[in-house]
């Protein structure tokens, strides 16, 4: 009999344990419920935000919804290798160079620029502009906020006279800094030999 | 004197060097016939230019006012006229020009009214605040950040130590050393203001023991005060800021944090020179104390410059003849920078000109492997672990190097000093800062870009809605207006086609955009290519044509899609075509044939023509084809009926099951009512309608049981 009643006590018990963490794991659930995949979000901080389509989406956080399905990591034309090595890192695949059928990186980053004699003032570029940095209204001359401008070119296909350029940003004070050094084998460009000195 | 001197980690002794300018007493260096002066002598904002072009000022004039809490203002270092305010080469390694009030002095050299005060102790701190910003002094021992800011004590802060760094580790500068040798009494009470200032526990003057006479001339200067004279081994860079307090008072500065988190605060010796000039002799910041050094140098030496001396005319001045200069440095020699351009004024931070020959600094030999010795880890004097950062910064892992606390590096060029293997180990350390820094911008610029894109499409999303919804109401608004006409009940128009396909139509714009943008690409780098003349002409045209095809495919599918998303948009059931009006005209023909015959038939039966035989079989046969057709529009209608009953009761089952009900009344009606009328007209087939009611009535309970079940379901 004791037996018995012993069994039911250890059961009972057991029940009671497994029934309160069954309700706090159920409260959980519920409680701390991630809305939206997280990775999206990872993905999408490490994407450039120029907003420019050639990866054949309509923006960055779509491509990094699609990255989280499994697409490949190679399409971002403005991120290059160091956006696909950190894609790689983070999404733990394969490095793969960029695919050129999207488009090949620009050495430098680039600025629309109008050449503001020749707008018609069509507002075709300002409907184009993923970030909304060109400024001007139907007839009155338009022109680039240069600071807000991503360089990602939707502004050059749409302009029926052609008056914008794509520009390399000039190189400020603010933004220059040192080069790497030539590597091995070759003088170092800066070095102050202070011991060759008697 | 019992100090404790703690050492600091790492530390190199190169060859001193000074002898060459320490000996000769400081002179001055006179006036050029152009000053050329910076708006941006100092760590922050450039200052804000309040002169114009033409203005006559006078010496010590305002040419630029302070710009933000982080910035200073510049004067004017001799009277003259402002010939021009224009971007010019500056003091910067990368030679680039930066904007520049231009001088031409008048030779009079007449200051502006200005005035000093002696009892400093009389003025309000802030007032002696004040006026340390307005005479633009910044810190004069290389990197030139503005005193003020170093000098404002929060008032939840105490300083228990303040250091007076008159070390001057670097070789071949000798600028502190002789003004402490010169000017000992007005450095000291340099040093007391700002005492004042920060109210200190102790206040220390740190020097290299290579330096015997500024150590007299400094303890012979603080005898009457508690000023303390505190003398370290010679040992390179005991200058350093954080080295030098972990010298004199054993404290480290932890990693990102500044000296003022554990007490202390340290001042330059020029710096502490200029804010006695600024407070007791009201003049601002103007010249500075500049050793000329190095072996093209004939008169060796320390000058007293006026800032925005050309460098070209400071080194004439001092006997340098040749204009072909091996190397002109800016600083010392382990920290300061090649200048390559004359023109370079001299600034508030420029403590040394090196000019050595090819002789005294042979060109660097070539850089090699690193043998990974672990020299530089022992030389440095941060405790970082220079080869694993140089590891870092060669791959291009700049995270990792900030992992490893590459900020941390002071650039003292210690590690680049011992590497055996010749690796300018500071500039790649250089380069990988930039790096970082670029990437930290561009990581701003990323998350502004992505704030500022969402709003676009919040805004986009939230003009379509708007849209959407005055549509909807322009259709309800047309509907109510047909109802009131009393004709047909309008449909609803359902332009579903336009929410749904607009994501669609973005995607192939861009699509379509990107293609025209790669073709027209491939185009250019064709015709390059022909102008050039390379080989791969074959591959380029293939290239051209193939993206030609695929652009303008693209360009159809959007076009293509676009006209369908019109065509969706417009009312669906305008161009719906009726099968059941075709069926009424025909049985509306029919049946006005059949009565155009018998009209006929009546006629010739009037006139007794001979053909009413065949006139009658036409009557008949056409009779029966108006019949036929009627019956087939009958069912026509009764199918179109049924068909949208279903499609309703797909859409809401208990609409259906209503539905189902009412139409089960109305056969057991009918069925009741042919009843009624058998047996009022006495007819033999009475059963078999009496059963006709009976199979309506269970039909109908039938379908009010199944719409109670399914209104049950639906509560």
């Amino acid at each position: 009999m004791e037996f018995l009643f012993d069994n039911i006590t250890a059961l009972g018990a057991l029940t009671a344990i497994a029934l309160g963490f069954g309700a706090l794991l159920g409260f959980a659930a519920v409680k701390f419920k991630v809305d939206g995949n997280p990775i999206v979000e990872q993905i999408d901080a490490l994407l450039p935000q120029t907003q420019c389509g050639q990866c054949g989406h309509p923006g960055c956080r779509p491509y990094a919804e699609g990255l989280a399905e499994g697409e490949e990591i190679n399409k971002c034309v403005p991120g290059g290798e160091d956006t696909i090595r950190a894609l790689a890192d983070l999404l733990g695949r394969e490095f793969v160079p960029l695919d050129e059928e999207h488009g090949q990186t620009p050495e430098t980053k680039m600025v629309a620029v109008i050449r503001e004699a020749e707008c018609i003032g069509c507002t075709k570029c300002i409907q184009a502009c993923p970030m909304d940095a060109i400024l001007g209204a139907a007839k009155q001359m338009h022109t680039v906020i240069a600071d807000e401008c991503t360089g990602c070119d939707l502004c050059v296909e749409p302009c029926p006279v052609d008056c914008i350029d794509m520009l390399p940003v000039p190189e400020t004070l603010q933004t220059w800094h040192w080069d790497a050094p030539k590597g091995i084998g070759n003088r170092p460009g800066e070095l102050i030999p202070v011991r060759n000195i008697a | 004197m019992s100090r404790r001197i703690w050492d600091f980690h790492g530390g190199i002794h190169p060859p001193q060097n000074k002898k060459q300018s320490s000996e000769t007493s400081i002179r001055r260096a006179g006036l050029p016939e152009q000053l050329i002066v910076p708006l941006q002598q100092h760590i922050g904002a450039p200052g804000k230019p309040c002169v114009a072009v033409g203005d006559r000022v006078r010496k010590g004039q305002m040419l630029a006012r302070a710009n933000g809490f982080v910035s200073l203002p510049v004067h004017a270092p001799t009277s003259g006229t402002v010939q021009a305010i224009e971007p010019r080469p500056i003091q910067h390694p990368s030679g680039m020009d930066a904007l520049c009030v231009v001088i031409t002095p008048d030779g009079e050299d007449t200051w502006i009214e200005h005035s000093g005060v002696s009892d400093y102790s009389a003025l309000d701190k802030k007032e002696i605040l004040h006026r340390i910003r307005e005479a633009g002094i910044a810190g004069m021992g290389g990197a030139g950040f503005p005193s003020v800011v170093k000098l404002g004590v929060k008032p939840d802060q105490k300083i228990q130590t303040l250091i007076l760094n008159a070390v001057e580790c670097e070789p071949y500068i000798t600028a502190d050393d002789r003004l402490m040798r010169e000017r000992a009494d007005e450095i000291v009470q340099g040093l007391q203001i700002i005492g004042h200032l920060i109210t200190p526990d102790e206040i220390l003057i740190g020097i290299e023991d290579n330096k015997p006479h500024a150590i007299e001339a400094m303890n012979r200067a603080t005898q009457e005060t508690d000023i303390e004279v505190v003398v370290v081994p010679t040992k390179y860079p005991s200058g350093g800021e954080k080295q030098l307090i972990r010298m004199l008072t054993g404290k480290e500065v932890r990693s990102g944090g500044i000296p003022a988190d554990v007490g202390v605060v340290c001042h330059n010796t020029g710096t502490a020179y200029a804010i006695k000039r600024a407070i007791m002799d009201g003049e601002p910041l103007i010249s500075r104390i500049t050793t000329l050094t190095g072996d093209y140098v004939a008169d060796k030496g320390n000058y007293e410059v006026l800032l925005g001396t050309p460098v070209g005319w400071l080194l004439q001045q001092a006997g340098v003849k040749a204009t072909d200069l091996h190397r002109l440095i800016m600083g010392g020699p382990m920290m300061g920078f090649a200048v390559h351009n004359m023109a370079v004024p001299v600034v508030k931070t420029t403590n040394c000109l090196l000019v050595p020959t090819l002789e005294e600094f042979p060109d660097p030999a070539a850089e090699q492997p690193c043998i990974r010795c672990g020299t530089c880890a022992q030389a440095c004097p941060v405790n970082l672990l220079p080869q694993q950062l140089y590891w870092f910064a060669k791959t291009k892992e700049f995270d990792k190097a900030a992992h490893f606390n590459l900020a941390d590096c002071i650039e003292c060029g210690a590690c680049s000093y011992v590497c055996p293997s010749n690796i300018p180990l500071v500039q790649y350390y250089r380069f990988a800062k930039g790096e970082i820094r670029t990437q930290q911008q561009e990581q701003a610029k990323a998350d502004h870009a992505r704030q500022r894109f969402e709003a676009r499409q919040a805004r986009l999303a939230r003009e379509e809605e708007e849209k959407e919804r005055k549509r909807q109401e322009r259709a309800k608004a047309a509907a109510a207006k047909q109802a009131q006409k009393k004709a047909a009940p309008a449909e609803k128009p359902a332009p579903t086609a336009a929410i749904t396909g607009g994501d669609d139509l973005a995607k192939l714009q861009t699509a379509a955009a990107s293609t025209m943008k790669r073709y027209k690409e491939a185009q250019k780098a064709l015709a390059t290519a022909e102008k050039n003349g390379t080989d791969n002409l074959e591959a380029l045209q293939k290239k051209v044509a193939q993206l030609k095809e695929k652009a303008d495919q693209a360009k159809a599918a959007f076009t293509s899609a676009k006209s369908a998303q019109a065509e969706d948009a417009a009312p669906p059931a305008a161009t719906k075509e009726d099968p059941l009006a075709a069926l009424k005209q025909a049985s509306a023909d029919d049946f006005a044939a059949y009565k155009a015959a018998e009209q006929a038939l009546q006629e010739a039966q009037a006139n007794n023509g001979a053909d009413t035989q065949a006139l009658q079989q036409r009557v008949i046969e056409l009779k029966a084809k108006s019949d036929a057709s009627k019956a087939a529009m009958k069912a026509a209608r009764a199918r179109q009926k049924e068909e949208i009953q279903q499609q309703n009761a797909a859409s809401d089952p208990v609409k259906a099951a209503k539905m189902e009900v009412a139409k089960q009344q109305v056969l057991l009606k009918k069925a009741t009512k042919a009843l009624q009328a058998a047996k009022d007209s006495d007819a033999g087939a009475t059963d078999a309608l009496q059963e006709n009611v009976s199979a309506a009535e269970q039909a109908l309970q039938a379908a009010e049981h199944a719409l109670k079940k399914v209104e049950e379901e639906h509560a």
